[in-house]
């Protein structure tokens, strides 16, 4: 068993609790109850570093800035920690017997790396990276940006963005307020043919909101 | 291995096919049915709870776990193949109900003289005008014989749509170049999103003759024939890769199973993988004997029957005759054998991508909500001046607009792929871009085909079945073509800026290109050029039948579900009126 390694986080660099307004600006509201205690969250396949480096490189690819909130308001880093942890970083589903041979890009990934081993190894290439100034961090994300590595970590930013929140991202709903999109609705029917040419923006709301279901993330297997 | 009491029949797969002829034969008969499904059962309370766009549309929770089997792909006989190791041009599914459950659920006939493509197409161009290559065959059963079998399938589904040819009648607002039908469908057209209402009035200004896509997915309650209730589509645009939560869409699971759930003659067994087709081919006697599978646990079965229906979708009904040694493999080389025979998929492109100034609150929407044309389809349009056989329909639905799978669509003028200007482009352009998809012909050609690959094993240590599969000019020429129309629809619509497809070049296994794939075990005239008759049964083996779009000697420019389910209930008739009578070949 390896030794337990926490992401700690402030409160404010996470995002506490984010609440969003019909008119879709989001408001930052720090926990009242504890505004300046740090929060630790448990990881389940990076260590601490790594943690700070895949949080340090998602915040470069999917920014907060003036557009709103990003990636680290999201907790992209837990979501990527959780699908890591889980069948999907181990390969659980994907056709891996051997051998393994170079093809050209129209037959697809065909190496034996996992996502786990893409992200152990790609890793040690980013060592540092969060402690550089951002200029600098996409300096050195530019120099990796051909690499598979570089594509599944892109490709989990915007999946740790616009997933249900069950699966560690997306907190607060942020991403889906900052896209527009409402999540899951059980009817449209009476909207489906109105609002030609008009924004209609039903506030969002989780699976777990609209069908009071608890679910087990895909990313909680172990 | 563990032998089972003898079933009169055991059918292999419980998806469309094989719960369709579970049912006919189980309710109009008293036979014992054995369905074997290797996958998992499903039911409709997961679905509203698997409204979750990374489970199911990213990581494909509903389709085959390619960790346990994949095929492998090549471009010509003269390549290495790769195994698929992930997901890409194609989406098999798994479990009761199979692909059914995810499907889009779009509903289209095919046009008349696709079942005798290669007769009408010699009659008008001459032979010559076919491609180098070609395998191009008529399909043995014409669409007039077809025609009430469409029509019961599509009030089994309640199917949605408008009427184009009645009898003969035209009727405007329907589709006019479809082949006549006996009734209107059995409910109204689906409601039309903004974006696919934009799509009917660019194609009304251009000319062409728009309708609303017909779709298995209910406007409103409908209850079928069979006394079986649905709901209507309430629009929450969760169809294809998912189940329907309430039932809107018919699914196997929804539309078949209430049926066969009364049945006490029907037993469905899931995680029964089908392994072998054990069957006596000697010079005096050709007959199925039954299957082998294997359970979850590893234990091996033999479950003997009289009658064997293979419905385990196209790929996998060659693969078990392959597997079987039922039949002469195909040679390319030789053309000699019809095992692997004809595989075709489809030219399925995002014809032009449209970004709009307005939003377009494409969040709602189903699989088939929408507008279509088929006036550049088949041989409706004059082909004089066209440097290709057939074409496509054209298609403005409102479907798949999920945030993750979304957020590559973006304007060819964005250059960069992530940081602030990206992401800036992606918030806005998500709710302000929309598909004209076009869905073309693939022809059939010598060189498409399949067979076992010689390197490559499941987990269970069976060869995997390998697709030589490669575009020709044909297929190029039309997507040319389609990407410009396409844009000429774009412009009409106010697109601000549009992104046309790329003309195809070599097939590519990444890009998912519908789930529409045929050939393999094709339907004919002769043994000598198919595997089936017209009736879908071995020309050998008169006991073994084998059901969908393996039995289509070529693609055609539709979804294949409607034709594959007529195709399915006019061999439950036969058999049922002919061959229980009189077990044989049936003429």
């Amino acid at each position: 068993m390896r030794r337990r390694h926490f992401l700690t986080l402030s409160a404010s660099s996470l995002g506490g609790l984010l609440i969003s307004s019909l008119d879709g600006k989001i408001s930052r509201l720090a926990d009242a109850a504890q505004p300046n205690q740090p929060i630790r969250i448990p990881l389940r396949f990076f260590t601490e570093t790594e943690a700070l480096i895949v949080s340090a490189a998602v915040s470069r690819i999917f920014p907060t800035d003036d557009s709103g909130p990003g990636a680290r308001e999201a907790g992209v880093t837990i979501y990527i920690d959780r699908q890591l942890a889980g069948p999907w970083g181990r390969d659980r589903h994907r056709y891996t017997q051997p051998p393994f041979e170079d093809a050209p890009p129209e037959f697809g990934y065909q190496s034996k790396a996992t996502p786990r081993d893409t992200y152990r190894e790609g890793l040690k290439n980013l060592t540092g990276l969060h402690l550089l100034g951002s200029e600098e961090q996409d300096a050195a994300l530019r120099g990796i940006e051909n690499t598979h590595f570089f594509s599944l970590l892109r490709r989990n930013t915007i999946e740790g963005m616009f997933s249900d929140p069950r699966h560690g991202g997306n907190v607060g709903l942020i991403g889906w307020q900052l896209i527009g999109f409402p999540g899951p609705r059980m009817s449209n029917l009476e909207d489906i043919d109105r609002h030609y040419g008009e924004a209609f923006r039903p506030k969002p709301a989780s699976l777990h909101q609209i069908t009071g279901s608890k679910l087990t993330a895909s990313g909680d297997e172990s | 291995m563990k032998i089972l009491p003898h079933a009169d029949i055991v059918i292999v797969g419980g998806g469309w096919t094989g719960l369709l002829m579970a049912k006919e034969l189980g309710s109009r008969t008293s036979l014992s049915i054995v369905v074997l499904e290797r996958g998992a059962t499903h039911s409709s309370s997961e679905y509203a709870s698997g409204m979750d766009e990374l489970e199911y549309a990213i990581r494909f929770r509903m389709m085959q776990d390619l960790s346990q089997e994949t095929v492998t792909i090549r471009h010509s006989a003269g390549d290495r193949a790769f195994p698929l190791r992930q997901y890409g041009a194609f989406l098999p599914g798994t479990g009761v109900g199979g692909a059914g459950e995810h499907w889009s659920a779009v509903f289209p006939r095919f046009l008349p003289d696709v079942f005798e493509l290669y007769s009408r197409t010699v009659e008008k161009y001459g032979a010559a005008h076919l491609p180098e290559d070609h395998a191009i065959q008529d399909w043995s059963v014409t669409y007039d014989e077809l025609e009430p079998y469409y029509t019961r399938v599509e009030n089994l589904l309640g199917i949605s749509g408008k009427a184009g040819n009645i009898r003969g009648v035209k009727i405007e607002g329907g589709n006019i170049f479809e082949g006549w039908r006996s009734a209107e469908y059995p409910t109204p057209p689906t409601k039309v999103p903004y974006f696919s209402e934009l799509f009917h009035q660019a194609a009304d200004s251009l000319g062409y003759h728009p309708y609303p896509v017909p779709a298995a997915t209910l406007s409103r309650l409908y209850t079928n024939p069979e006394g079986v209730t649905r709901p209507g589509c309430t629009y929450c645009g969760f169809c294809e890769t998912f189940g329907c939560m309430i039932g809107a869409k018919s699914q196997p699971t929804n539309t078949l199973l209430p049926i066969i759930a009364k049945r006490k003659n029907i037993a469905i067994h899931s995680g029964a993988n089908v392994r072998r087709i054990v069957h006596d081919s000697t010079k005096n006697r050709n007959q199925a004997r039954g299957v082998t599978y294997v359970d979850l646990t590893g234990q091996e079965f033999f479950q003997p029957a009289d009658l064997v229906f293979l419905a385990s979708w196209t790929l996998n009904n060659t693969r078990l005759l392959l597997l079987s040694k039922l039949g002469e493999p195909f040679d390319p080389a030789t053309g000699r054998g019809t095992v692997g025979r004809n595989l075709t998929h489809q030219v399925m492109l995002n014809a032009a991508t449209a970004f709009f100034e307005k939003p377009l609150n494409r969040f709602m929407g189903s699989g088939a909500s929408g507008m279509m044309f088929n006036d550049l389809d088949g041989d409706v349009f004059d082909h004089t001046n066209v440097p290709f056989l057939r074409g496509g329909a054209f298609l403005g639905r409102s479907a798949r607009s999920l945030p993750i799978g979304e957020s590559d669509v973006l304007p060819k003028s964005v250059q960069s792929r992530w940081g602030s200007a990206w992401k800036r482009a992606l918030l806005h352009y998500y709710d302000r871009a929309g598909r004209i998809t076009f869905i073309g012909d693939h022809l059939a050609y010598q060189g498409n085909y399949l067979d076992l690959d010689p390197t490559y094993k499941d987990h269970l240590g069976d060869p995997l079945l390998r697709l030589t599969i490669d575009w020709r000019d044909n297929e190029r020429r039309m997507s040319e073509f389609a990407a410009q129309k396409a844009v000429e629809l774009a412009r009409a619509m106010g697109a601000k800026e549009i992104n046309p497809s790329l003309a195809l070049t070599h097939y590519d296994a990444t890009r998912y290109q519908s789930s529409h794939i045929q050939g393999g075990a094709i339907m004919g005239a002769s043994p000598e050029n198919s595997v089936v008759n017209s009736w879908l049964q071995h020309w050998l083996t008169p006991n073994l039948f084998i059901l969908g779009a393996s039995s289509f000697p070529q693609n055609a420019a539709a979804n294949p579900t409607p034709t594959i389910l007529a195709q399915t209930l006019r061999t439950a008739d036969a058999v049922v009126d002919h061959y229980l009578k009189s077990p044989g070949a049936l003429i």
